[in-house]
């Protein structure tokens, strides 16, 4: 982001409000224009680690607290979820999506959704230790 | 209840009976007045039939929704809807100074445009070939104007092309063109489309050819002022001394096939790009809002559904009040068109048989982000004279549109900054928070238009995924998706129908929800007069 003084003031109101609203020791430096995310260039998805990919792509409807949102139809909390508990599920849910979820697995290669189902799996009061490897991943895919 | 299997000729029967139903006579009628077209749009419908006061509750206020209430309501129908929002139109919807929405996550936005001044965050524009829309905009008196698709002197934009200078598409196009038009005639002449082209055509090749891409009588595609016509001029031609034209250089065919420029071009060709493209008066909303002003007396906003149930009298649909939440109410009808986005309905308690909910749960729905830009002036029009149209880029962003209203006027302008969708970006874009959103649109469109960084004034973002009502910006189908479970989403399933963009085969266009309504309610009126 540039440092451009024209764009502050507009932002200010807003950014405010975006910043009260997230986990502020775990993800304040997301928030910040100044600290803007990677962008991918082309039809995959460039992040490649879980909390990149996180922040990303999953935090667009899981919301960055990882607790969902509610509206006209719910975005499911991730925290504590118990369907997160066998590793095969999410795996799946990200490959193929599932009802309101897309389908990532074009846009991820076995590694990317390996990691991020991984960091899932030990965030936001999960604590899997059975990690999900590629090969887990390359099983599910259709 | 179990959904009775429908076979596909006892659908198409249904259909047909519907479609028919005013008249063959009328039906010539129409057709002779090239009414029924590319669309599938037959006309206004005609519900014959006496349905004995029968009561269809519709849930959702979009175009799908309003269009079913209008037409039953006349055919005599009683009629009610459900709408979670607290203004009718749904995606059909126009931001405006002033206006505030909030999206899931809680971040509020509000809109701080000046008068006069909108953005389309939904459908932005109309195909002249979606005859339904076109129609009902007609008949509910909705001015229309152009929108501008194609817009010569738009940019066209490749990072890591032409050292990041954007490309007025005139000069991509007319080179293009007049470079491959001149290949074609080096061919030619070389005797190597002789199998392909017959002697007395290739007489007339040439000279297509040297016609369509400007080409000199060498047949070449020079710096010269034939070219320049097509391409324009270094210097345009004047008056007075000094006034003769000066052609400009062409770029190298090597270097647009290299630059990937080219792959834009295809967004003046497809169908449903071509000219001409509409646009309401005074913004997208307009339509909801006329369709509001015929139906709205039926509307219950600020109703979320919880639950669809049927049996064989009729249907029960639970809902909440959101502005009295403490007890879920219910509203009974003997039938129910549920336009409820596939995101939202895959996940309530809807009674219908398998084959109807696992096509429910089927359609995932594509991301999009569309960010509005006001800016103090217009600097497009007043220093690059480009009105209306769209450049395209390949940021982030992907598009820059200029308004196709209010042109070359002093003051303040707002164009769409961004428009993505279904790549990691519209993704990306999604999960970053509002003023976020804007903030990059603006670092990225300076790559463009070097007077953002001066000129921006403020913005919105919406990311569809982050809308309360959608869940998304629109059923995604694959063909996979679309083979096993279109027809069972489309069919009535006891006394419950679907309706939507998501029930059509032009996802995303309004003209898909409305055409889907109606093809609906046709076949529910059918059965509702058999019984």
């Amino acid at each position: 982001m540039r440092g451009n003084s024209n764009l502050r003031p507009a932002f200010a109101v807003v950014v405010s409000v975006a910043l009260s609203l997230l986990s502020f020791a775990a993800h304040a430096q997301t928030a910040a224009p100044s600290a803007s995310p990677p962008l991918s260039t082309g039809f995959r998805f460039s992040e490649q680690s879980g909390e990149e990919l996180f922040v990303n792509v999953c935090r667009g409807c899981h919301m960055a607290d990882g607790r969902g949102a509610t509206g006209a139809g719910i975005y499911p909390s991730l925290a504590g979820n118990k369907n997160l508990e066998a590793g095969g599920y999410p795996v799946a849910v990200v490959v193929n999506g599932q009802r309101g979820m897309p389908a990532f697995g074009a846009m991820m290669s076995d590694d990317q959704v390996a990691a991020v189902v991984n960091y899932l799996r030990t965030h936001f009061g999960n604590d899997y230790k059975d990690a999900v490897t590629a090969e887990d991943v390359k099983t599910v895919r259709q | 209840m179990p959904s009775k299997p429908v076979t596909v000729s006892r659908r198409d029967l249904l259909s047909l009976i519907g479609a028919v139903s005013g008249s063959a006579a009328m039906y010539h009628a129409m057709t002779s007045l090239g009414f029924a077209s590319d669309s599938g749009y037959k006309g206004p419908i005609k519900l014959e039939g006496d349905p004995k006061g029968a009561s269809v509750l519709i849930l959702g206020a979009g175009l799908a929704g309003m269009t079913a209430a209008l037409e039953l309501r006349k055919a005599g129908y009683q009629v009610r809807i459900l709408e979670f929002n607290s203004r009718p139109g749904g995606r059909n919807w126009t931001l405006r100074g002033g206006d505030s929405f909030t999206e899931l996550g809680g971040a509020t936005q509000t809109c701080e445009f000046e008068q006069g001044l909108y953005l389309n965050p939904g459908p932005w524009r109309i195909p002249y070939h979606h005859r339904a829309l076109l129609d009902y905009c007609r008949r509910l008196n909705v001015a229309l104007e152009p929108f501008i698709q194609l817009n010569h002197n738009a940019l066209l934009h490749a990072t890591k092309a032409f050292g990041g200078v954007p490309q007025r598409i005139r000069d991509i196009k007319a080179d293009f063109q007049g470079e491959v038009s001149e290949l074609l005639a080096k061919a030619t002449q070389q005797g190597k489309l002789d199998e392909a082209v017959s002697r007395e055509d290739r007489e007339i090749l040439m000279q297509a050819l040297r016609s369509w891409g400007a080409l000199d009588r060498n047949y070449a595609y020079k710096a010269n002022l034939i070219s320049a016509e097509y391409r324009g001029y270094a210097k345009n031609p004047g008056g007075g001394l000094g006034a003769a034209p000066v052609p400009g250089e062409p770029i190298a065919l090597s270097d647009i096939l290299k630059s990937q420029l080219w792959r834009y071009l295809q967004n003046f060709a497809r169908h449903q790009f071509q000219t001409t493209m509409f646009q309401p008066v005074g913004g997208m909303d307009m339509i909801g809002k006329a369709f509001a002003k015929e139906v709205g007396d039926v509307i219950r906003y600020d109703a979320k559904v919880t639950g669809i149930q049927q049996d064989d009298h009729g249907v029960t649909v639970t809902f909440t009040d959101l502005k009295a939440p403490a007890a879920p109410q219910q509203a009974k009808a003997d039938w129910c068109v549920c336009t409820i986005p596939l995101p939202i309905l895959s996940q309530l308690p809807v009674d219908v048989g398998a084959p109807m909910k696992t096509a429910i749960d089927a359609v995932p729905y594509s991301a999009s982000v569309k960010i509005g830009l006001q800016f103090k002036r217009r600097f497009w029009e007043e220093d690059e004279a480009i009105y209306g149209g769209i450049s395209y880029t390949d940021l982030p962003i992907r598009q820059i549109a200029y308004p196709n209203t209010g042109f070359n006027r002093a003051g303040k302008g707002v164009l769409l900054g961004a428009y993505l969708f279904e790549s990691p970006n519209a993704y990306e874009f999604t999960a970053m928070p509002p003023a976020e959103r804007v903030a990059r649109a603006v670092e990225f469109g300076a790559s463009l238009h070097p007077q953002y960084t001066a000129e921006f004034d403020n913005g919105v973002a919406v990311a569809w995924h982050r809308m309360p009502f959608t869940l998304g910006c629109a059923g995604e189908w694959t063909d996979k998706a679309r083979a096993e479970h279109y027809d069972n989403l489309c069919q009535i399933d006891g006394r419950i129908v679907l309706a939507g963009e998501h029930a059509s085969y032009i996802p995303a266009w309004q003209e898909g929800a409305i055409l889907s309504s109606l093809d609906a309610i046709t076949r529910l009126h059918a059965r509702v007069v058999k019984a």
